[in-house]
């Protein structure tokens, strides 16, 4: 009887079974810049949902369930790997009871693959280093040449998803790819003048952005990764910046500003409030607004700070 | 050849075209116009220049490139092809990629097994591998789990005439290995190791890829019933585990048994709708079956909704049926009476606050679980007893919490005898991967004894212990 129960109830649960939805593909990612990448590269060919908002540390996302569901029909789930998401995606992708997404599957893409990663530790790795990334700074999106790469990688990825479109997504990425080169002249004009600008940063998001548009970042107000910051250190800091005459502080809009905000004091620093990510402030809805708005934002700054 | 040398060529090259000519610096007559012939013999040598320097360039390319080859196998570690490089090609492998072929993984590091070569050892076995064989010789850790040892110690000080907890105690570390086994499936094991000995605490399969929304676990774990039951020791907001679970419920160990469970997602999008059922052996603190025929089942609905961005709300209700062991005679010459079921009832209601700019700074869980049992006992009598708790936890600072949690439970033969408590805590979080934690609790017993104790605990983690079901 006990049975019987049980086999009708697993009859009805498979009946219930959806069929694959015909339509735009449905692609999930982590983080707002690799949506707002996936949307370029995809137009009308993909409806793009992004997991982490670009407001949050991307460290620290919680694995809610309403995120299994946003999993559950999706065709597409892309990360930005280099186990920046590696304390809340996979219990997500468990219990997905998705195929389509596991790791391994036609339907997950690292995005992290082909781009240029920096900071990969050497010598010997502990957590004595703090919150160290043993595969290097997973902030890569940070760079446009990187943002290329994605974009080459989703391309790629939907080709092969959706054969038919293969042209559209060519199309589309040669579009943003002179839309990009385009911007990259723009914020090459902007931070040109000041190559080898001294910044501190609160984390260590911004190593890519930093190399590529020759600023030096001579130290954090993290002691170490994931580390609050200390008194021992913040009074180390500041006379470190005195004495390299140094003028901004960047905080990602995620982090407490008190102890930034006294470092300001004491050195006479700008404290910013700079996005790494797309939708960090309004302004920065894609990915290219985001580089505007962070350029020109540093820029303005740099040129009042420094007087040049 | 070098750019040294290619440079003193070129000086070389342009001393001698120079040198065959009238010296510039001449401070007589401006020199003769040069002849057609020193033209020529001019031109030649721009010519061999412009040859040897395009041959020196394509020679530097290649060796770039072997360079990059080179570098991107010793990123992929052993695992990676030591003698694939080959000069014309540089083809760029990630640093996690498991397979020998050059082709671009597309499954994420962070889903695979940890598998970083030691960075130490590496240049040492990239030599030693790169003589003797395709493959490095640490190929096959790739594939080791992520391992992580979780240590949970404990102390108490205070009175309690009910309950002797030790003044110290390491009660469990937690050793877990957890990978995929292959595209359908993935592995968790937890294996506790405490006073009493190394028991498998959970060890499990889940099939990740069925269809029709279900999700299938197989093996010992800890079932659905409530909230509290399915949490590891170290994961506990506080250092104990609530009166309810004491008195009704298992205990430490909880309802914790070999057996399938099934949960099913309903096709909703508003609401996360999840039901499970499950089957047990019948061997746990809570339920103790005689045959092979006497289960335990587990039942539990689960529904959960984002309220704004920075609130939710987690409900569920669960029930547990099965055999125990009430009534049972020891002794080989009384007759066996019929086994005695016992059936348990739940509900819970969970809600969360975390603002997405300020998570790691700010945070409110309250929690509530009610629990009813019922069991039966000879001469189709019945004893019900009633237990629930309520906790609330607030994070106010990057590393410190606070909460307090109200106890109040019957005795499972005996529903009218009623324990009561309470317990206050604060928790310091050193770093994610360690806590320390204080908490006064005081206990009313049904007996009258009334136990004031001080709770402490240190949780510290190794390794690579994912993340836990939310």
């Amino acid at each position: 009887m006990r049975l019987r129960v049980v086999l009708v109830g697993l009859a009805s649960v498979l009946v219930t079974a959806a069929p694959r939805a015909a339509g735009p593909l449905k692609v999930v990612t982590a983080t707002e810049d690799l949506a707002s990448i996936a949307r370029e590269v995809g137009g009308d060919q993909v409806t793009v949902e992004s997991l982490a908002r670009g407001y949050q540390d991307p460290h620290f996302v919680e694995a809610k369930p309403s995120f299994i569901l946003k999993l559950k029909d999706a065709d597409l789930l892309i990360a930005v790997g280099r186990e920046l998401e590696i304390g809340w995606l996979p219990p997500l992708i468990t219990q997905s009871r998705n195929a389509k997404i596991q790791p391994g599957a036609d339907g997950y893409l690292d995005a992290s693959l082909n781009v240029r990663i920096l900071e990969i530790p050497t010598g010997q790795i502990t957590r004595a280093m703090g919150d160290v990334h043993p595969l290097g700074n997973p902030h890569y999106w940070l760079e446009p040449g990187n943002g290329r790469k994605i974009a080459e990688a989703i391309r790629d990825k939907l080709s092969e998803l959706v054969p038919a479109a293969r042209a559209t997504f060519a199309q589309r990425y040669a579009d943003f790819d002179r839309r990009l080169a385009e911007g990259e002249k723009r914020w090459d004009a902007a931070l040109g003048p000041y190559k080898g600008a001294k910044i501190v940063t609160y984390h260590r998001s911004w190593p890519n952005f930093a190399e590529r548009f020759g600023l030096d970042v001579i130290g954090y107000v993290e002691p170490k990764p994931g580390i609050p910051p200390s008194p021992s250190h913040t009074l180390d800091l500041i006379d470190e910046m005195k004495r390299q005459q140094v003028k901004v502080v960047l905080v990602e809009p995620y982090f407490d500003l008190k102890t930034p905000q006294a470092i300001g004091r004491e050195t006479g620093a700008a404290v910013l409030v700079m996005p790494p990510s797309v939708g960090g402030v309004p302004e920065a809805s894609d990915y290219i607004k985001l580089f505007d708005y962070d350029v020109n934002l540093l820029a303005t700054t740099l040129k009042k700070v420094l007087g040049r | 050849m070098t750019m040294a040398r290619l440079s003193v060529w070129v000086l070389a090259g342009l001393a001698a075209s120079v040198g065959s000519s009238r010296p510039v610096l001449a401070q007589s007559a401006p020199p003769a116009p040069a002849s057609a012939q020193q033209v020529q013999q001019v031109r030649d040598q721009l010519d061999q220049l412009r040859k040897d320097f395009e041959t020196e360039r394509r020679l530097y390319d290649q060796r770039l490139a072997e360079l990059e080859a080179r570098l991107h196998e010793v990123e992929a570690g052993p695992s990676g092809p030591s003698a694939a490089a080959t000069p014309a090609s540089s083809t760029p492998a990630g640093p996690a990629a498991p397979a020998p072929a050059p082709a671009a993984p597309t499954t994420p590091a962070a889903l695979m097994p940890a598998s970083l070569p030691d960075p130490v050892a590496q240049p040492g076995d990239q030599g030693a591998g790169a003589q003797s064989s395709q493959v490095g010789p640490g190929a096959s850790k790739v594939f080791n789990p992520d391992m992580s040892a979780i240590g949970n110690f404990v102390g108490y000080a205070g009175k309690n005439e009910m309950v002797a907890n030790p003044s110290m105690q390491l009660t469990e570390a937690e050793i877990a290995f957890q990978a995929i086994v292959d595209p359908y499936a993935r592995a968790d094991f937890f294996l506790s190791a405490g006073p009493e000995g190394l028991d498998v605490e959970e060890g499990y399969v889940t099939f990740t890829s069925l269809p029709a929304s279900l999700l299938l676990k197989v093996g010992k774990m800890r079932a659905q019933f409530g909230k509290v039951n399915t949490l590891h020791t170290h994961a506990m907001p506080t250092v104990d585990r609530p009166l309810v679970t004491e008195n009704l419920v298992g205990g430490e160990d909880g309802l914790s048994d070999w057996g399938m469970s099934l949960a099913h997602l309903l096709p909703t999008k508003a609401v996360f709708l999840e039901l499970t059922g499950e089957v047990y052996s019948g061997n746990s603190n809570v339920f103790q079956s005689d045959s092979r025929s006497k289960l335990n089942y587990v039942g539990r609905v689960r529904a959960y909704r984002d309220l704004t961005e920075a609130t939710n709300i987690d409900l569920g209700t669960s029930f547990a049926y099965g055999p125990t062991d009430v009534g049972q005679s020891t002794t080989m010459t009384a007759p066996t009476p019929s086994v005695l079921n016992k059936t348990l009832y739940g509900i819970d209601a969970t809600f969360r606050y975390r603002p997405l700019r300020r998570a790691i700074y700010q945070r409110l869980n309250l929690r509530t679980e009610l629990i009813w049992s019922r069991q039966d006992l000879p001469s189709s009598m019945q004893t019900t007893a009633f237990g629930w708790y309520g906790l609330a936890e607030y994070q106010f600072a990057r590393r410190w919490y606070v909460g307090g949690r109200y106890d109040r439970s019957g005795r499972p033969l005996d529903g009218s005898l009623v324990d009561n408590g309470g317990s206050v805590f604060l928790t310091y979080w050193p770093s994610e991967f360690s806590q320390i934690r204080g908490q006064y609790r005081a206990t009313n017993y049904s007996e009258g004894i009334f136990a004031n104790e001080f709770l402490f605990q240190f949780n510290f983690a190794i390794g690579a212990h994912g993340a836990h079901v939310f």
